[in-house]
């Protein structure tokens, strides 16, 4: 109940956010919002299935990229390239995850990041789409031949949508006879395989669904930035989601939420401080971690329904 | 011509392959031992360059500026080891992972702040400027040469250490059972200590010895170090001969696909289509290897005993 | 005879210059309790890891039900009817005993792909559940998570896990181990009670608990069988009363 009334404040607040807030104030929070969104499917498969994918940037990157080549192509409509980017980056994770979750442990955190610096290559070979420089979008999506995404407002309604109905999956699968077997699997694999049980499809089916979510983030934030750049599909931006997924508390759907608003307006405020921002951050990590025992202990309520 | 051409590239393979394995010496002699997984090795490496830049310019000389280099670089891996790293042996892998990214964050930005974001240069040795004539129309510089002399020498006395002296059979015997080789009295903080200074140096002799070839950039560890995960990934997380030879097959094939995938590719398709996809498919080859090597070898070429 | 159950003929391990399975043949029969005995060291953890499937045998084989399972992995066998409780205490700590129950259940029965509706809302998995705590004795313990547990509650829960299966076989390792007084009187009703309902092979050291509940006993030393019959024929063999009292005995 309590956790009921926490997500209800904190969509009510980022709902609220259009009546006050400028432009550039908008375009911050709607970036921090599908942060979130790839946070939130991250933080499913890292909470729920204790799977820490070290290439969470390159799903999202792949998402990111199908907007903006189907749109050099002609294909403008969200209704077509989001869907698209969804199934791209669900394959990328199929493919990858494949491979990946054979391994354990930090095996597994090693060849995600290894998988996604592959894909981090392979954009900065896409010569016929601005291989290193990146592609700058002709204009943001159409939906259905409308240009709503155009108007900041609608825009960050749209993310917000899309942010609630994320998080809502990630509860309802959380709670699933599906979600059970995944977090049985991170506490114990051994007796899961005795009750007869192989994880790995299971593994394999929730890393595709968070690969999915990860796309769709990478279309909106495409259309937020109206350009594309092998700069998002970097493995410092796959280990920033993990910063933000930990540090909001991988133990509940809403923990990835909070850790990436957080990070997002944490680093947008150091960064007004002083251009070398990332000389507090780093520190603020390690302590963030060194803090951790306690932090988790106090953030983590259970997820597994 | 051919023929020369493919020399060359196999040289600079080999040369690849040898930086690849002094970072990934490091990494996996830190896992295998403390089984802390180390981001931060990247940004040693780069460290190891910058420390080089102002080693050499200060004292004049590439062969005086090198040991200095090596020394900071072993006392700024002590201090690490101490303030950060010690605090994670035992700790969960995601934890060494954020806390290590944090160090990454850290230490690029400092470098920015103290040597600038403009690429530096380090001088070549005078003596070594030169290059050699291998066989006919092939010459081959001496440098690079030297380079893959030393890093071949520090790959037969680290074998030395590890097989034949007491401080590696401490470390083999810590990698099996630390708290045991704790309980018969060994100090095993201060072995963990001087095993993550070596293998800091290691990198950093990487960075320094790379540094009059390749230029001296913030950035330049971060492409290392996941190349170096692959080799380790490849190798056997733990196994240091298998992190030898998986870092000269990374090399060799990178560096080969990088130079002939796309010509490779003219005989069997149209030569746009082969430019296009040549480049794609060369980045791609050393995770495609690693891949294939992982479906049939889930735990590497040479897995360290469970 | 009737026709065996688990048939393990010839089956061999070793780890390095240790046999620690040396030709092992061995024979469950549909309904018994079977119980399985040796010193500390014999092998029987090997053996039964063999048979769940967790250790990969050198040679041999291993039939269940007639059919080779000597190579299947781990999950195949157990939803061939094969169950195991564990030694080690081995739950998901952070699942209520009921959890732990009804996930045993939806597995058991095919019904874990599910993806968007709650677990809680299988209503037949939680009867059978419920149903298999009241067997074990659980039912008021149904909504306490698996980490407060008390050492035989857990042991019971393992047990009520292994049952949803339906298994034709039951592997419990030490059921016995580490239990008061009254929880072992507890855990020999509870398996006085199943008799008959699967075949059970028991790994014990409590040797009154075996001798009154097993129909038939095999004695492991240094990874061989060296007998195998009723309690009395074992009790009275020499070979066994050789290697458990010494030689003179």
């Amino acid at each position: 109940m309590r956790r009921f009334l926490l997500a209800f404040v904190l969509f009510a607040a980022l709902a609220a956010v259009p009546a006050f807030a400028d432009t550039a104030m908008l375009t911050l929070v709607a970036r921090a919002m599908i942060f979130a969104l790839a946070a939130t499917s991250l933080g499913f498969i890292l909470g729920q299935g204790g799977l820490v994918s070290f290439g969470h940037a390159a799903t999202m990157g792949i998402g990111a990229y199908a907007v903006g080549i189907l749109m050099e192509e002609g294909g403008r409509d969200a209704l077509v390239s989001f869907p698209v980017s969804m199934a791209a980056a669900g394959l990328f994770a199929l493919v990858t995850g494949a491979i990946s979750l054979r391994t354990r442990g930090v095996y597994f955190i090693m060849i995600t990041l290894a998988f996604g610096q592959m894909a981090f290559f392979v954009t900065q070979s896409l010569s016929a789409y601005g291989g290193d420089d990146g592609l700058t979008l002709a204009a943001r999506s159409t939906v259905a031949g409308a240009r709503w995404l155009k108007d900041p407002k609608t825009f960050h309604y749209v993310v917000l949508g899309l942010l609630a109905l994320t998080v809502l999956v990630s509860t309802m699968l959380a709670r699933s006879p599906f979600g059970r077997v995944l977090a049985a699997g991170r506490d114990n694999e051994r007796r899961l395989r005795a009750l007869g049980v192989d994880p790995y499809a299971y593994r394999l089916v929730a890393y595709v669904i968070a690969g999915a979510f990860a796309g769709l983030a990478g279309a909106l934030y495409a259309n937020l930035t109206e350009f594309v750049s092998p700069a998002y599909l970097s493995w410092h931006r796959s280990a920033e989601f993990i910063v933000m997924v930990v540090a909001g508390g991988p133990g509940s759907a809403l923990g990835p939420v909070l850790g990436a608003l957080g990070v997002v307006l944490l680093e947008d405020g150091l960064a007004h401080l002083t251009e070398h921002w990332r000389i507090i951050f780093g520190p603020l990590l390690v302590l963030l971690v060194l803090a951790r025992g306690g932090i988790a202990t106090l953030l983590g309520g259970r997820r597994d329904g | 011509m051919t023929l020369t051409l493919f020399l060359v590239q196999m040289l600079n393979g080999l040369q690849l392959g040898i930086l690849l394995f002094l970072v990934a010496a490091g990494l996996t002699l830190v896992f295998g031992v403390m089984d802390v997984i180390n981001l931060a090795h990247g940004v040693q490496y780069m460290l190891g360059a910058y420390l080089m830049v102002t080693a050499t310019a200060l004292t004049g000389s590439f062969w005086l500026g090198l040991p200095l280099a090596l020394a900071a670089a072993l006392v700024l891996g002590l201090l690490l080891e101490r303030l950060v790293i010690r605090q994670l042996y035992g700790r969960d892998h995601l934890d060494q992972v954020l806390a290590t990214f944090g160090i990454i964050l850290f230490v690029s930005e400092a470098v920015r702040m103290v040597w600038g974001s403009a690429p530096l240069a380090i001088p070549m040795p005078q003596a070594l400027s030169g290059s050699v004539r291998l066989m006919d129309g092939l010459n081959y510089p001496v440098y690079r040469l030297v380079l893959i002399g030393a890093g071949l020498g520090v790959a037969g006395l680290l074998y030395v250490l590890v097989t034949r002296t007491r401080a590696g059979m401490l470390l083999r015997a810590g990698a099996t059972n630390a708290p045991m080789v704790s309980a018969l009295g060994v100090d095993i903080n201060a072995l963990f200590a001087r095993i993550f200074a070596f293998g800091a140096m290691l990198a950093a002799f990487a960075g320094a010895m790379a540094g009059p070839i390749l230029s001296v950039e913030p950035g330049m560890g971060d492409n290392l170090l996941i190349l170096a995960f692959v080799v380790i990934v490849i190798g056997g997380i733990g196994s240091m001969r298998g992190a030898f030879v998986a870092a000269l097959l990374v090399g060799l094939i990178d560096t080969l696909g990088r130079s002939f995938l796309t010509d490779i590719l003219k005989l069997v398709m149209s030569a746009s289509a082969a430019s296009a996809a040549g480049p794609a498919l060369a980045s791609m080859s050393v995770y495609v290897l690693m891949a294939a090597i992982l479906f049939f070898r889930p735990r590497g070429l040479f897995p360290a005993p469970a | 005879m009737a026709e065996a159950l688990l048939e393990i003929a010839g089956l061999a391990k070793a780890y390095g210059a240790l046999h620690v399975t040396a030709g092992v043949d061995l024979a469950v029969l549909p309904g018994e309790i079977h119980a399985l005995i040796g010193p500390n060291g014999a092998g029987k953890t090997t053996l039964v890891g063999q048979i769940s499937g967790e250790v990969m045998p050198d040679a041999g084989t291993i039939r269940f039900d007639g059919a080779d399972i000597t190579r299947l992995p781990v999950h195949r066998r157990a939803r061939l009817g094969l169950a195991r409780a564990f030694q080690i205490t081995s739950i998901f700590p952070r699942f209520t005993a009921l959890e732990h129950a009804a996930l045993a259940v939806m597995a058991a029965r095919g019904r874990t792909f599910r993806l968007l509706r709650p677990a809680s809302s299988d209503r037949a998995a939680r009867e059978e559940a419920v149903g298999l705590l009241e067997e074990v004795g659980l039912a008021a313990r149904a909504g306490v998570a698996a980490a407060a547990l008390s050492h035989g509650e857990k042991r019971a829960l393992e047990l009520a896990m292994a049952l949803a299966a339906r298994p034709r076989l039951m592997l419990l390792d030490e059921p016995m181990a580490g239990t008061g007084p009254a929880e072992s009187a507890a855990m020999v009703a509870l398996l006085t009670r199943l008799k008959g309902r699967c075949a059970i092979l028991l790994v014990e050291h409590d040797m009154d608990a075996v001798f009154r509940l097993a129909d038939r006993i095999s004695v492991l030393v240094n990874g061989r069988i060296i007998a195998c019959g009723t309690p009395d024929a074992v009790r009275a063999d020499a070979a066994v009363r050789a290697a458990y009292l010494g030689d003179g005995a």
